[in-house]
C-alpha cells in the first residue's frame, strides 16, 4: 500500500522532482494516483482488455523513462493522457485490417446529427439502475460510437480536458474537435434516451 | 436578427452553447429558440445530462492481477532506468 505523503495531494511539484531524482515511491505513489483512470481511458478507447493493459503499463514505463523532458507547463495528468492516447491509436491502427474502422476517415460535416429519440428523462436516472448497471449502460453506450467521435468525447467529457488540448493529443483542428464531440453527444443522447426516458411518457405505459 | 433560429442551426450550436463558448448574442438567439421549440429544449437537457452522467461516472478498480503486472512492469523500468543511468538515487 503506497502511503499517502505528507506532501500535500494537490501539489505535485514535490512528488515529481523526487521520481525525476530516481525515488520509487514517489513515482509509485503518482502510478497510483492514475492508473485507475488511464486504464479507464485505455479500455474506451481500443475497448479490449489485452490492448487496455498494454498501454496501461506502456504509459507509465514511458512515463518514467522520459520524466526528464516533461516540463512542467501542463498537468502531469494531461501529459500522461496523450502518451495514452498515442498507444491507444497505435494498438486501433494496428487493428486496422479487422473490423475497426480507420480513425482518419472523411467525415461530413454534421448533415447525419439526426434527432429521432425526442423524450424527458427520469430526474435521476442515477437511482433507477445500480452502479454496474449503470457502469454498463454508460460503457456500452460509448462502444457504440465510431472511433473518431469516441476518442474525441472521452477525451474532452470523461477526461474533461479542454477542446485544444484534445485537438493537440489528436493531432486535429478545434472544429474537427467541436464537431465530432457534437456528434458524438447526440447519439450518447439518444442510446440513453432509451434507458433513462421518464416512463410517465412512454405511450405503450398507457396501453 | 431577430429570426428565429432553425432547429437545424440550434444544433449545429449545441456544442459550443453547453460549453459557454457561445457570444452573448448567439446565444440570446439559442435561448429565444429554445423558448420557442419544446424539441430542441428537451435535446439540450437530455445532452446536458448525458454529459453529466459521464461525468460523474468514477473510474472502476483496476483488476488486481493488472495492477499487480502493472507495479511490476513500472519497477523493472525504474530499475533499468536507475541502471542505465548509472547513478546511485540519492
Amino acid at each position: 500500500m503506497p502511503a499517502t505523503t505528507e506532501a500535500g495531494v494537490f501539489d505535485e511539484s514535490g512528488l515529481l522532482a523526487k521520481a525525476r531524482d530516481g525515488d520509487a515511491a514517489a513515482f509509485s505513489e503518482l502510478v497510483n494516483r492514475y492508473s485507475r483512470k488511464i486504464y479507464r481511458l485505455a479500455k474506451h478507447i481500443t475497448q479490449n482488455d489485452t490492448d487496455a493493459e498494454d498501454v496501461l503499463q506502456e504509459t507509465f514505463m514511458k512515463s518514467f523513462e522520459h520524466l526528464g523532458d516533461f516540463q512542467g507547463q501542463s498537468k502531469f495528468y494531461t501529459w500522461i493522457v496523450r502518451i495514452a492516447v498515442n498507444e491507444s491509436l497505435m494498438k486501433l491502427r494496428k487493428r486496422k485490417s479487422d473490423r475497426t474502422v480507420p480513425l482518419d476517415e472523411p467525415l461530413d460535416t454534421g448533415e447525419d446529427t439526426v434527432v429521432r429519440e425526442i423524450a424527458v428523462w427520469d430526474e435521476n436516472p442515477e437511482q433507477q439502475y445500480s452502479r454496474e448497471e449503470m457502469a454498463k449502460i454508460l460503457d456500452e453506450a460509448v462502444e457504440s460510437l465510431k472511433p473518431a467521435f469516441r476518442t474525441v468525447f472521452v477525451l474532452r467529457d470523461i477526461e474533461e480536458l479542454s477542446t485544444e488540448e484534445t485537438a493537440q493529443t489528436l493531432g486535429i483542428s478545434v472544429p474537427a474537435v467541436k464537431s465530432r464531440l457534437l456528434r458524438a453527444r447526440l447519439q450518447l443522447r439518444e442510446r440513453l434516451t432509451r434507458f433513462f426516458r421518464r416512463k410517465g411518457d412512454d405511450v405503450f405505459a398507457y396501453l | 436578427m431577430t429570426s428565429l433560429l432553425t432547429c437545424k442551426e440550434f444544433l449545429q450550436e449545441l456544442t459550443d452553447y453547453l460549453d459557454s463558448t457561445v457570444d452573448a448574442e448567439l446565444r440570446l438567439k439559442l435561448e429565444r429558440h429554445i423558448n420557442e421549440c419544446p424539441n430542441c429544449f428537451v435535446i439540450l437537457d437530455t445532452t446536458q445530462k448525458t454529459i453529466k452522467v459521464y461525468k460523474g461516472m468514477q473510474p472502476q478498480e483496476i483488476p488486481n492481477e493488472v495492477h499487480v503486472r502493472l507495479m511490476k512492469a513500472v519497477e523493472r523500468k525504474m530499475a533499468a532506468v536507475k541502471t542505465a543511468a548509472g547513478k546511485p538515487s540519492v
